[in-house]
């Protein structure tokens, strides 16, 4: 078991790396740091002067990935790659536009992100599930079908339409909640209740729907016929036999999304105005500010990699016949 | 008048996919054994009403990318030049819709401005009242009589629909009686369209149906303009991804080894970048180029369109992976069958057997999965352009609507008539999407069992 996640984390070094070097090059390459300085600066009426300042202040006067003229291993250490990609390992990411730690803003924001992403996943999941099984246990009725029919209209609603519409009904017609807004503690909790919720329902559509195919997958495989044979009720053959052998489809799809739920979700926390990290996101991309984008989407990758392996590890946890080897 | 024609980058790429779907269908019509999940797809009601609907958007939509500019009037130098604005047909034919713009804001068939101003009256004296509008409800002398003739324009569009429809549904009966269609629901759905249509058309010569935005544009025709940008995500997008899936997809199924590894390897890095994210990077990085580039371009909308089209690269470059892994698989299943053997037995090359045996056996996987994105990267448009990585501010989409609607949610009364349409006309055209795509998938799927 050890062995296997040693040898699963060194896999995923060179993923890592393949990431860094992606954004490397759409960061740097695709588009110099003297376009980026220009781009910042305005077009028109820009002194080279102005762009070397800019660049000098932000470190981009660096050679990109080889330094001809240092010496020793600052033909490495002193470029861009080396400081502001390679530091991105060891989760230095550096500084902001506006001069403020990535790192700190990162682990500030974490929490309000949390608060929001980790209760939307287990409601939603609970939800999501009963409701799936309910379709399964009245397979092929006129409850079923109907429900499949919400599903389906549920999921071609826009989640923007989601949001707008909550906010709408119960903020603004309801005044049950405030519109937007967020604060630590117990008085946070009228804050969170409507991104929740509205988070459930958004995808309460697409989940159902994907969990009803599994759940009728197995059931019709012959051991649910054995358990049917031998006497049990049908509510027990779907909550003791079908739910406990649908947990490995399950879990491929869920587990992965955990360590993702510490980048919160970009929409819902710009609407409802978060101090998350997707609304720092979204912050970022509007002010065009390439070193948080930089940062988020090696931490996204990051976290998605650990799902990977979270994954496999509830494997074992499920099905005892997995060994990981 | 004179014109020329002008072909934007994104047309061209709407004619490649028509030209391919009509060369296809062609093609499929010539072989029964293709022919016959299509007849499986053709007996669905749902199927079929949804496929309707889908049809007159696509109609809308290449109406909409035959595009020209007109010449502007001539001066003195006896060259012609030509407006840089660029117009499509469909302009021309929402003509009334393009240009009878209000002064701001107005409400679905209203026929007055919606915030109070200071008009003065017959007698000179100032009154703070809600201007009429120029165009909406211009004909009426006065706003009272605006209900009555709402109801009878209405009734009229409805009936004038309705006949209209019954002679295209009695066409289309006598036309279709041999064949297995289900008939009667589309007939319905035709007779339902056609009234909403000629509704729609009576109300729009006289009022703006769904209102007018900030700059006093009509809402309807906003709505309508989106649906291209729409399609084009939607569509334009499997231009990218398939090529890319089917390409690595097979090879690493085929050749496994470091042929294998290698692409797992790329989609694995692609895959583990949060695809917003990746989204958001390539955008921002496009856009940098595209400010650094400005001689690429003559006119506004060819930046607009090009930067739709690289998009669409961006969303199929990101997307791809997900087909990729599905024929990765089925080529690894399918390369063990003996037929397969067979072939490399024979010492038929492997050129032969991935164009002959392959890839027509995975066909019914490219099919599903292409139909079942389309409507997911529809809803992916609005959101990205809410991020502010989707298309140009400037072109009219779904996302962009309700991005400039939304800033007014606050407002008292509530301007909601943009949003309100922008969600409508998206909720139809992903709903008729979903459900097509799912009757696709019924037929085409090989693990579902029939009984036939």
């Amino acid at each position: 078991m050890i062995a296997y996640l040693i040898r699963r984390i060194l896999y995923a070094v060179p993923i890592l790396v393949g990431v860094n070097l992606l954004t490397f090059v759409l960061f740097f390459v695709v588009n110099t740091p003297d376009d980026m300085a220009r781009m910042q600066l305005g077009i028109k009426r820009v002194t080279p002067e102005a762009i070397e300042k800019w660049k000098q202040q932000r470190g981009y006067d660096k050679p990109m990935m080889f330094n001809r003229a240092a010496s020793g291993t600052g033909k490495v250490s002193d470029t861009i790659f080396w400081q502001k990609s390679a530091g991105m390992f060891v989760l230095d990411f550096g500084y902001s536009d506006d001069g403020r730690s990535i790192s700190r803003e990162i682990t500030k924001r974490m929490g309000p992100s949390l608060a929001i992403a980790l209760p939307t996943f287990l409601i939603g999941l609970v939800v999501y599930v009963t409701f799936a099984l309910l379709m399964t246990l009245f397979r092929a009725t006129a409850l079923d079908i109907a429900g499949v029919a919400l599903c389906v209209l549920l999921m071609s609603i826009s989640g923007l339409f989601y949001i707008i519409g909550g906010q709408f009904l119960v903020s603004k017609l309801w005044h049950l909640v405030p519109i937007s807004g967020y604060d630590g503690g117990m008085g946070g909790l009228k804050f969170v209740v409507l991104p929740i919720i509205i988070g459930v329902v958004g995808s309460v559509g697409a989940s159902s729907r994907w969990y009803r195919t599994i759940f009728l997958e197995e059931i019709g495989k012959d051991y649910v016929r054995t358990a049917r044979a031998k006497g049990l009720s049908e509510l027990r053959v779907l909550f003791r036999h079908v739910l406990k052998n649908a947990m490995i489809p399950i879990l491929t799809g869920v587990v992965v999304v955990i360590p993702l739920l510490f980048m919160g979700s970009l929409l819902t926390e710009s609407f409802f105005g978060i101090p998350g990290l997707g609304s720092y996101t979204i912050d970022a991309i509007n002010a065009q500010d390439f070193s948080v984008v930089r940062a988020m989407v090696f931490l996204g990758s990051a976290l998605y990699i650990v799902g990977l392996i979270l994954t496999d590890i509830s494997y074992t946890m499920v099905d005892p016949r997995v060994r990981l080897s | 008048m004179n014109f020329t024609a002008e072909i934007l980058w994104s047309d061209r790429l709407v004619f490649l996919l028509l030209a391919a779907c009509v060369a296809s269908t062609w093609y499929v019509r010539q072989h029964e054994h293709l022919l016959l999940p299509w007849r499986r797809v053709a007996k669905s009601a749902t199927a079929m009403v949804s496929l309707l609907v889908l049809f007159l958007f696509l109609i809308v939509g290449f109406l909409d990318s035959l595009h020209y500019r007109v010449a502007l009037p001539e001066k003195s130098g006896g060259e012609t030049v030509y407006s840089p604005e660029v117009l499509s047909v469909f302009d021309k034919l929402a003509e009334p819709l393009r240009t009878h713009t209000e002064k701001t804001y107005s409400a679905p068939l209203a026929v007055t401005l919606y915030a109070k101003e200071s008009i003065a009256d017959a007698q000179g004296n100032v009154v703070r009242d809600y201007p009429r509008l120029k165009y909406g409800g211009a004909h009426l002398a006065n706003a009272g009589q605006r209900d009555g003739d709402v109801l009878k324009r209405a009734l009229t569009g409805v009936v004038l629909g309705l006949l209209a429809g019954l002679l295209i549904a009695l066409l289309l009966k006598q036309w279709l009686k041999q064949s297995e269609f289900l008939l009667r629901p589309l007939l319905i759905s035709i007779l339902i369209i056609t009234g909403l249509i000629g509704m729609t058309f009576n109300l729009a010569a006289a009022y703006h149906v769904l209102g007018t935005d900030k700059v006093g544009q009509d809402v309807l025709y906003l709505s309508l303009k989106s649906i291209r940008t729409g399609l084009i995500i939607g569509t334009v997008t499997t231009l990218v991804t398939l090529p890319l899936a089917l390409l690595f997809g097979i090879a690493a199924g085929y050749w496994r080894g470091w042929v294998d590894d290698a692409i797992q390897y790329l989609y694995t890095v692609l895959n583990s970048i949060p695809s917003v994210l990746l989204i958001a990077a390539a955008v921002l990085m496009m856009q940098v180029t595209i400010e650094m580039h400005p001689e690429w371009f003559d006119n506004s909308a060819a930046r607009a369109d090009l930067r739709l089209v690289f998009l669409c690269l961006i969303l199929g470059v990101t997307s791809w992976t997900g087909l990729c892994r599905l024929l990765r698989g089925e080529t690894l299943k399918l390369r063990e069958l003996e037929y397969i053997q067979a072939a490399q037995a024979f010492g038929v090359s492997s050129f032969r057997i991935l164009t002959r045996h392959i890839v027509p056996n995975v066909m019914h996987i490219i099919l599903i999965a292409l139909v079942m994105d389309f409507s997911g990267l529809v809803l992916a448009e609005a959101v990205l352009s809410y991020v502010g990585v989707g298309v140009d501010p400037t072109m009219i989409s779904f996302g962009t609507m309700i991005n400039g609607a939304r800033l007014e949610m606050g407002r008292e009364p509530m301007v909601w008539w943009a949003l309100a349409a922008a969600f409508a006309f998206m909720l139809v055209l992903v709903l008729a999407a979903n459900l097509f795509a799912d009757a696709v998938r019924d037929a085409f799927d090989p693990r579902l069992n029939r009984s036939e």
